[in-house]
């Protein structure tokens, strides 16, 4: 048995150019692991064996020719909120059960476009609302340390995907940390870039003005490899922005020595665990002996982004998912009455608990007499956070803090209270109300379960912080460890 | 008991002249099989993002400088959410807050010849929903999505407007002025111009307005006109026997003539509007203002002023040659053709032409009559060589036969007799002939005049320059 899956996406690159392997290997092994794992993980709604081998092939041709892209016969994943063409796209929902999307996401296209190969579509929390991926009509996705634990969501299929080195790397998507907080919970890289870096068309929409894909990998050299092909301006995409997209491998390289880092004050007073918070300040010592200057830096309003938050999102929610009605797609319910009917049991029986909770939220925060007071406001309070870290960002390069509270919690243990889930995400919101790049880096274990440091940049700095995370796992070896019944 | 004062306002639907739809690439032409022409952003299929039509943008600006509004530098796109089957999204995307086009106003002439400037409260930009279609599928709904994302501008008029016939001229105004500036065809049979009409009744002199009834979606100036009537007569009857007015939207019947109650106001949805995340504001800079404003043509109040100045016509008839640009110029065409009598050319068009139109149900610019050929008409009065009755006939065999007047005038032999010569040997004759009625003549029976007139006519076949017949017969009569 060839033990390929121990490679990064770099190393794997290299090795297909120089084929000392071919992607119809590679790809074999990482469906043969997919498929032995699916009754433990759960990692994957969909997989598309034949295609993938298919595409394998293929592959092996163009480079036996000399040809393809930067990332021609690599495997990766897709979190099912990414439109596939001709693939069942379901978003975590059995309202779209049945979706075999008819056009591919941006993102998807342009993965293509550089020759990588698609093995599936992995699990998350329905309509990406969720901290667990335990919100998905296809059952709860597993975390690779421990199978009785959450891998954190919503992109937690994918995260649980990488972390036991299904794939080597995956897609997903980030409205308040479901890229960063699944990546800290399952000890791999995840970044969530600037918002308008990478195309939402095609991306299944959430929260509109906070979704942002970016990308799952074992390392920050993996993710920026990756990141490379997806962003960049989409005409598609109103709110995409039409700005240069530098070569983050290539900026990878760039010296810590000088580097400021503010530590994030209300991150470390705001429920952290004592045993994450060390794991944190340890990983921050390593920034330091690389010639880093640590500061404190504060940020009022910052503790007020879970409220901002939890109105925002629903707000946008609510008006997003009204177009799934039973009429043109999806799933619609046995004999309706009438109009009235289709539509209360369409949705009532197409969405699950918590997507309900937010659409009334959101619909009661937009309701007329109600809309000043929450959603006007929120917005309001959402300028002032943003305004923080502008501001914050005139004095230090980067910011530092812990990417969540404590480590993986159990499957079950959050589900009963909405509320101590939405605050799993207490460090990760920040970032996507501001629409700041972010990115969370393995940086310890609390036993045996991984913990995350999380590094977020000034607006376009992806290159920044996936520069400080790279230095910061060539002085370390989190991120190359792998759950021991994966290894 | 002191008289009734109602008070109307419009919110005017203008289908805008794109080619494609306001957020997606698909066409938007009229009558394709249904759903043919709706793109996946139009079916609101998950993942797809609106982007906006530039040309929408242009057109909008356009409006608001005819319409002598403020432009807004920033006017943002809101959802209007509500459900419906033909509204695919679950919401409209729509100008709510920060409308692009505000404070404009459009001059109507009223039944006296006064004039009064009704103010525009604002124009916004919006996406048209689809249809939903009740006929022809046994017990379903068919919906039909061509339509949904096609361009309409709504334009609201401040409740300025106090009877039914001054609701139409404002209706009649915008009409003509969307075409004019090219925005939007006007089609109203296929729903491209259609309005919606608020109507209140109050005492005259009462300052506070009546409670409003809307009606909704009326899409022809007499269904405009007979909906107002009848509503304002509805709520005055209902007022004086002692009723309220709910506020209320209403529906306009046209086979009964009558309003009828859709939804009152507490049935009315709350539309939870909130701003499009999908869509970055609208930023005008002033460049693209004043670039759209060097495209503006010559507008309608400013053509029927030149009209009237230049060709010293009457603001009537100024105001009806340029109702449309067509026909404006269409009449300047027929002008330069026969420049001698401006005032004999725009009787001819609005009069002889405009019925021959009319009666085959075809427009200006159909090509039937060129306005070169009318003017070559025209030219054949001014220089006297056939009179305008024959002309009437001229332009009859001109308007089926499709040829020149001066084809048909040779070819029948039409040329009016001009010769003084000629005319007085006919008089000669028609006098020879009818000694007796010449005597009574001379004998002070002068209505006999008409008596010789037409024997004279009769002897030229109709001929005879009148003018000159008149003349030289009157001189030879009294001998």
């Amino acid at each position: 048995m060839s033990e390929l899956y121990r490679s990064t996406l770099t190393q794997l690159a290299a090795g297909l150019r120089a084929r000392r392997f071919s992607s119809v290997e590679l790809v074999g092994e990482c469906l043969k692991r997919i498929e032995r794992s699916q009754g433990a993980l759960n990692a994957f709604i969909s997989v598309t064996a034949a295609e993938a081998l298919a595409a394998a092939r293929a592959a092996d041709q163009t480079l036996a020719g000399g040809g393809g892209g930067a990332l021609t016969g690599l495997p990766i994943a897709h979190k099912d909120i990414f439109c596939t063409r001709g693939v069942r796209t379901t978003c975590g929902s059995r309202m779209l059960d049945n979706f075999v999307s008819p056009y591919d996401a941006t993102v998807v296209a342009r993965l293509k476009a550089a020759g990588a190969i698609t093995l599936g579509k992995t699990n998350m929390d329905e309509f990406a609302m969720g901290s667990s991926t335990e919100h998905s009509y296809y059952g709860p996705a597993r975390n690779p340390w421990n199978p009785q634990l959450v891998p954190g969501g919503s992109s937690g299929g994918s995260a649980a995907a990488v972390a036991a080195r299904l794939v080597p790397a995956a897609t997903g998507t980030d409205t308040g940390g479901s890229i960063r907080q699944p990546a800290a919970l399952c000890g791999i890289t995840g970044i969530k870039p600037t918002y308008g870096r990478v195309s939402r068309y095609g991306m299944i929409a959430f929260a509109s003005s906070l979704d942002q894909g970016g990308v799952l990998a074992a390392s920050a050299a993996d993710a920026a490899l990756l990141l490379r092909e997806m962003a960049g301006f989409d005409a598609r995409d109103s709110t995409s922005v039409e700005r240069a997209v530098p070569d983050y491998v290539a900026a990878l390289e760039q010296p810590l020595a000088g580097l400021k880092i503010g530590l994030l004050r209300e991150f470390f007073e705001q429920g952290l665990e004592p045993a994450n918070e060390r794991c944190v300040r340890a990983a921050l010592r390593v920034f330091e002996t690389l010639g880093a200057r640590l500061s404190e830096v504060s940020l009022p309003h910052l503790p007020l982004s879970v409220p901002v938050y939890y109105v925002v999102a629903p707000a946008e929610a609510s008006s997003n998912l009204a177009r799934y009605d039973g009429v043109r797609f999806g799933y619609r319910c046995e004999r309706p009455r009438d109009l009235d009917d289709l539509y209360r049991r369409t949705r009532g029986e197409g969405f699950g608990a918590e997507v309900k909770r937010r659409i009334m939220t959101g619909t009661y925060v937009l309701s007329a007499g109600y809309y000043d007071a929450y959603y006007l406001k929120a917005q309001r309070v959402r300028s002032l956070i943003n305004a923080d870290f502008i501001r914050a960002f005139r004095d230090v390069d980067v910011l530092m803090g812990p990417t969540t509270p404590t480590p993986a919690f159990a499957i079950g243990a959050k589900t009963a209270d909405p509320i101590t889930m939405y605050l799993n995400d207490i460090y990760t919101i920040g970032a996507n109300l501001a629409g700041l790049p972010a990115i969370s880096v393995p940086c310890g274990f609390v036993g045996e379960l991984p913990v995350g440091l999380q590094i977020v940049g000034p607006h376009f700095h992806e290159e920044r912080v996936l520069a400080a995370a790279h230095a910061f796992q060539r002085e370390s070896d989190w991120h190359t460890r792998i759950p021991a019944d994966y290894a | 008991m002191s008289a009734w004062e109602s008070v109307i306002g419009l919110e005017i639907h203008a289908q805008l002249a794109t080619r494609s739809k306001i957020f997606s690439g698909a066409a938007t032409a009229y009558g394709a099989p249904p759903n043919t022409q709706a793109s996946l952003v139009d079916l609101g299929y998950p993942g797809v993002l609106p982007v906006l039509n530039a040309e929408v943008v242009r057109m909008a600006v356009k409006l608001g400088l005819a319409l002598h509004a403020r432009i807004a530098a920033h006017s943002v796109f809101a959802r209007k959410n509500y459900f419906y089957p033909d509204l695919p999204k679950g919401y409209q995307i729509s100008q709510y807050e920060l409308p692009i086009v505000a404070q404009g106003s459009l001059e109507i002439v009223l039944d006296d010849g006064s004039r009064k400037r009704i103010g525009v409260t604002r124009a916004h930009l919006e996406e048209d929903a689809g249809k939903s279609l009740h006929e022809g599928i046994a017990g379903l709904t068919g919906i039909d999505l061509n339509r949904a994302g096609t361009p309409l501008v709504e334009i609201v008029s401040e409740p300025e407007l106090r009877t039914a016939k001054e609701a139409v001229a404002y209706m009649k105004k915008m009409h003509t002025l969307v075409r004019y500036l090219e925005i939007s065809d006007g089609n109203m049979q296929e729903g491209s111009f259609r309005c919606d009409a608020n109507v209140s009744v109050r005492r005259a002199g009462e300052e506070r307005l009546g409670t409003r009834a809307e009606i909704k979606n009326l899409n022809s100036f007499r269904f405009v006109e007979r909906a107002i009537t009848y509503e304002i007569a509805r709520q005055i009857e209902l007022l004086e026997s002692g009723g309220k007015v709910v506020q209320e939207t209403r529906l306009y019947d046209p086979d009964k003539g009558e309003t009828r109650s859709l939804r009152v106001k507490e049935e009315a949805n709350d539309y939870r509007y909130f701003p499009d995340p999908d869509l970055l504001p609208v930023q005008l800079e002033a460049a693209l203002i004043e670039a759209v404003r060097a495209t503006l043509p010559e507008l309608p109040d400013e053509k029927a002023a030149r009209f009237s100045s230049q060709y010293r016509l009457s603001p009537y008839d100024a105001g009806v040659l340029t109702v449309s640009r067509e026909l404006a110029a269409y009449y300047e065409d027929v002008v330069r053709a026969a420049p001698h009598d401006p005032k004999l050319a725009a009787n001819w068009v609005m009069g002889e032409l405009a019925a021959a139109l009319n009666k085959e149900n075809l427009e200006i610019d159909c090509g039937r009559l060129p306005a070169e050929r009318l003017g070559g008409l025209l030219v054949r009065i001014a220089d006297r060589t056939i009179s305008g009755k024959i002309a009437k006939e001229v332009f009859e065999a001109m308007w089926s036969g499709g040829t020149t007047a001066d084809e048909v005038i040779d070819s029948r032999g039409l040329r009016q007799i001009t010769d003084s010569a000629a005319i007085e040997r006919a008089i000669d004759e028609v006098m020879a002939k009818n000694p007796a009625q010449l005597a009574e003549y001379r004998a002070g029976k002068e209505k006999l005049f008409g008596f010789f007139v037409g024997q004279v006519m009769k002897a030229t076949a109709g001929k005879a320059n009148p003018t000159q017949l008149n003349e030289l017969l009157l001189r030879k009569l009294r001998g």
